[in-house]
């Protein structure tokens, strides 16, 4: 794709360059003449997006890391200095912080971009998957850089994200001790997460620099997925590429401003401005809002399969979530790129689109919260007015036996004639049977919102009855199905996968796809796009 | 496509619009007030920011330290005692005045020359160290010290205060859920009990604080606990919104300076957006794509 | 396909067209330019020193218990500054040498003026403690001129903290104080 370089030294000093140090035409042949297809549209310059928020997060961080102290003492005080007192802190520390969620709304316009367009596809996939590398340390980083202000959120967040480690069997408290560097998060922590926070940004340049080399030898993929094919099917990417990636990089900025001064804490959370404190942990824990999907497939998992317990699962399912994304290129059997031409690819495409929000939702709501409004939780009564009532207690021979002794008394008490039987059970083996015969059956049926209010009802059904006419009052309580956000994690978790391992693997076998045009310019005068 | 593009967004809107689910305890919502630092053009009110200084020094400062606050802060640029050389026409001399008033221009005044907040922080004792001796000492303060400290140390508060600890107030409207309405509501929100709900020993029913029962007494029952010298009537009410419109102030003091340079920032974004659009389209003039 | 191509490559467009084009692209370079160029400044400006460091403490010194031959060395803003009580005979010797030959001259009067402008007590010298050559602190009544002298590398200073001898270019510099009493002194 590269091909023979056009590159031409204008002036003396070019032309020795070149022979020594050949950057000059390094650059012209990846930066200027490179062909670009001409159909790309502007999903396709989230690139250069990337690319800026990369640098202003690098420009930031060293300007922070300047005034920033790590150590638990002074980190949250330091991080107010910096708003406060440093000359442009009250600007440079909001960049940072709005930086890293623009970072990751641009990752993931990207990301969702090469799964439509199919640009993990050969010869791509090595480019693919440096962007999945830099995407794991883009998560790495950002929680890293989440803990520095040392907030409640910052503490607790990398209390549980540590603890996610303690998972592992065998080894996992070792690891998660080892990576503390203690036995809670402390000092020793906080150090070694500011160390490896300013670390992780320049191992992500590397793979960066990899990811463009990756993509400059494969060449971009584009809307239609043929390759270019003519000279005409691509323009050079300057001034081509480099003006309309200009022009959407300065859009974003519009953005990423209007969140930096008009409303700097809206992504955060207000618990990150309450000092550490690791004897209170917040009501409501959450991630930042980029990372909301991966923490409700977490929590998803609420039950045990063999041998692996439900945390184990969902740290499983967690970074499995990310592990599918590295081996996709090999799951999509697809030979057709673009989905644009896989119109039934397409529909589940957007469901998955839809289920990844839908779990960034989950993620921000209580696990045990109903999703959608659920009918009211009902109880049925039952009471005998104006009849006689016989007590009898039962011996049970042993614990086993004992329920269905007591069962078989009961019916005992019912065959001669009791119309309702109380069962209390008084020790391991012996309860007390109450028999109700000769009085009027009354029945009725109680309701409350919530198990609570419910409880409530039956009470004051029970008091306005009166002890005196009434003995007992059997209680049938009937609890509504209630869909709740873990529920509807486990669902949305399950198409998430079954995207990637089903759907993908097997409809790129069965589907019929829309003919394909043989070009680029095809494409274009097809006017689809 | 386009269409699928739309129902797809439509859903996920929908999914966002549901009910958030109930918290686990009755808290109410904040009341919402009108407060003049809302809003994209929004600035803290000066002459509300200092009478709540007021009723915080001699109120909350009880209990409630601010302890990322210094005195200094107070007349910097934007803070409520930031003084200023005008030029007075009438007299032909240049005076100092608190703030600028009517469209005056004035040179701020350097904070070790501004007399309102040397009196303010010389009127607070602080505790320092004997140079000679090592010993425990206190002196009057300077405007570099931060704002004293009611107690010595998180114990000693929770000891004075029942087990409960007076938060540090400092960056209170940030560090809760729509933060000035959530003061202001919590400040006069005390109120009896609902029926059933059960009284909770040595605590306050507020409303609007989660779980319902507050240490807090209610901290500005009475009306004139101070006296204003701007002679605004110093009602419960107007004591609890100058307070909170001091914290909004103390917990972002920069608002309005980051305001000013974003919309300058931002007409300017605009305009490069215009250029760079049109030098865009320009090079792809004639490439169909 | 050709006729795109010839669209692109012909650009028959008149000199006007091509007037306007040279204005967009010059328009936003300029403006981009300059915005990069106004976002430059915070990055430079936030290594300045902070609000909270430009407002530091000023520095009160009690002077009743310095003894006459003795010095403090205090700190205001962070620096070391020497608080000197001189005796009758170092007086003297400052003053004999007001107009010696001096790489940087200065009476020992001008050396006492306080920071509102009025004259200082000769008994108290206040000068800032770093070596004018590499910031180093001098030792005290050491030297040839027996006010301080420099270890780092030889500077010498005579009782007024003047520079006498070695590679320092200047005198010891003021620090600005004033008399809050007759016993002490505010630094700043």
């Amino acid at each position: 794709m590269a091909g023979p370089s056009t590159y031409q030294p204008a002036s003396g000093f070019t032309r020795w360059l070149d022979t020594r140090l050949p950057i000059l035409r390094l650059a012209h042949d990846s930066f200027v003449a490179y062909p670009t297809p001409r159909n790309l549209n502007y999903w396709w310059t989230f690139g250069a997006v990337l690319s800026m928020c990369l640098v202003v997060q690098i420009v930031t961080g060293i300007v922070l890391a300047m005034h920033y102290a790590p150590s638990i003492h002074d980190a949250f005080a330091s991080v107010q200095r910096i708003r406060r007192d440093v000359p442009w802190g009250w600007l440079i520390q909001p960049i940072h912080a709005v930086g890293a969620s623009m970072f990751f709304l641009a990752v993931y316009i990207h990301m969702f971009r090469g799964l439509y367009y199919g640009s993990y596809k050969a010869p791509r996939e090595v480019l693919w998957i440096l962007g999945c590398v830099i995407y794991l340390l883009m998560v790495a980083t950002a929680f890293l850089g989440y803990s520095l202000p040392w907030g409640q959120m910052s503490f607790w967040a990398a209390t549980v994200i540590t603890n996610l480690l303690g998972a592992v069997p065998v080894v996992g408290t070792a690891i998660r001790d080892w990576l503390m560097g203690g036995f809670a998060i402390d000092n020793p922590t906080l150090n070694r997460f500011f160390s490896l926070h300013y670390l992780l940004p320049f191992l992500i340049v590397g793979v960066v620099v990899l990811h463009v080399w990756a993509l400059h030898e494969a060449g971009q993929n584009n809307p239609a997925g043929v390759d270019p094919k003519e000279k005409g099917d691509t323009v050079p990417f300057t001034p081509h590429a480099t003006m309309k990636d200009l022009f959407i990089t300065v859009v974003f900025l519009l953005l990423f401003g209007l969140f930096v001064f008009y409303m700097p804490d809206a992504l955060g959370h207000p618990d990150n401005y309450i000092p550490a404190d690791p004897l209170v942990t917040p009501t409501h824990i959450v991630p930042e809002w980029y990372l909301l999907p991966f923490y409700a497939i977490l929590r998803a998992i609420d039950f045990n399969v063999g041998p692996i317990d439900s945390k184990l699962g969902g740290v499983i399912l967690m970074f499995g979530a990310i592990a599918v994304l590295f081996v996709l290129p090999w799951l999509d059997t697809s030979r057709v790129r673009s989905m644009r031409y896989r119109p039934i690819a397409q529909q589940f495409f957007l469901i998955f689109v839809v289920v990844c929000i839908a779990l960034g939702w989950c993620g921000a709501q209580q696990p045990a919260a109903p999703v959608i409004p659920h009918p009211a939780f009902k109880a049925d009564l039952r009471w005998v007015e104006g009849g006689t009532s016989a007590t009898r207690t039962v011996t049970a021979t042993s614990e086993r036996d004992a329920v269905a002794g007591f069962e078989a008394a009961a019916q005992e008490m019912r065959q001669a004639g009791a119309q309702l039987v109380l069962v209390n059970r008084t020790s391991p083996t012996q309860a007390t049977l109450t028999g109700v015969s000769g009085g009027t059956e009354q029945r009725a049926t109680v309701q409350g919102r919530d198990l609570d209010a419910l409880e409530a009802e039956i009470g004051k059904r029970k008091a306005s009855l009166g002890a005196a006419s009434v003995p007992f009052v059997e209680v049938d309580r009937k609890e509504p199905f209630v869909f709740t956000v873990t529920r509807f994690s486990q669902i949305l978790t399950a198409y998430y996968f079954l995207f990637f391992l089903g759907i993908l693997p097997l409809l790129g076998l069965r589907e019929t796809a829309s003919r394909v045009p043989d070009t680029i310019a095809k494409s274009i005068r097809g006017g689809a796009h | 496509m386009r269409a699928h593009c739309l129902a797809a967004l439509a859903a996920a809107l929908a999914l966002f619009a549901t009910p958030q689910a109930h918290a686990e305890t009755q808290q109410a919502h904040p009341h919402a007030e009108k407060w003049s630092f809302s809003g994209p053009f929004g600035t803290y009110d000066r002459a509300s920011v200092q009478r709540g200084f007021l009723v915080y020094e001699t109120v909350c400062a009880a209990c409630h330290s601010l302890r990322h606050l210094s005195y200094r802060n107070l007349g910097e640029e934007g803070g409520p005692f930031a003084a200023y050389r005008v030029f007075n026409e009438e007299t032909g001399q240049h005076e100092t005045t608190l703030g600028l008033h009517g469209g005056h221009e004035g040179k701020l005044v350097e904070i070790q020359d501004n007399p309102y907040v040397a009196a303010i922080a010389a009127a607070v004792m602080i505790p320092d160290i004997d140079r000679d001796t090592g010993e425990a000492t206190e002196r009057a303060g300077r405007p570099s010290d931060r704002f004293r400290s009611p107690y010595p140390n998180p114990i000693a508060a929770r000891a004075a205060n029942g087990g409960a600890l007076p938060p540090d107030l400092s960056v209170i409207t940030l560090a809760r859920h729509d933060g000035a309405n959530y003061v202001h509501s919590l400040l006069t929100g005390y109120s009896d009990p609902p029926a059933g709900v059960d009284v909770v020993q040595g605590k306050y029913y507020n409303r609007y604080f989660a779980g319902g029962w507050i240490a807090m007494p209610p901290p500005l029952a009475s009306a004139d606990m101070v006296t204003y010298s701007d002679g605004t009537a110093a009602t419960p009410e107007q004591m609890a919104r100058d307070v909170t419109h001091f914290l909004a102030w103390a917990s972002d003091p920069k608002m309005e300076m980051r305001k000013s340079l974003g919309l300058q920032s931002m007409a300017f974004l605009l305009v490069l957006t215009f250029l760079v659009y049109l030098a865009y389209k320009q090079v792809w003039r004639g490439t169909k794509h | 396909m050709a006729e795109t191509t010839a669209n692109e490559t012909a650009a028959p467009a008149a000199s006007a067209g091509e007037t306007r084009r040279d204005f967009i692209f010059i328009a936003a370079g300029a403006v981009g330019a300059v915005g990069a160029a106004l976002t430059a400044w915070p990055f430079i400006d936030q290594m300045n020193p902070a609000a909270d460091t430009r407002a530091m403490a000023t520095t009160e010194v009690d002077l009743a218990s310095l003894q006459a031959g003795q010095q403090i060395v205090i700190t205001w803003q962070g620096k070391p500054v020497f608080v000197r009580h001189r005796t009758p005979a170092e007086i003297e010797a400052a003053q004999r040498d007001d107009y010696a030959a001096l790489k940087d001259p200065a009476t020992d009067a001008s050396r006492l003026v306080q920071a509102n402008g009025a004259a200082g007590k000769p008994a108290f010298l206040i000068v800032q403690a770093a070596c004018t050559h590499l910031g180093c602190i001098p030792t005290f009544a050491a030297g040839d001129y027996k006010g301080w002298m420099c270890a780092c590398h030889g500077s010498q200073y005579d009782t007024s903290g003047r520079i006498r001898r070695g590679p320092a270019p200047l005198n010891l510099a003021l620090a600005p104080y004033t008399y809050l009493t007759d016993t002490s002194i505010r630094i700043g």
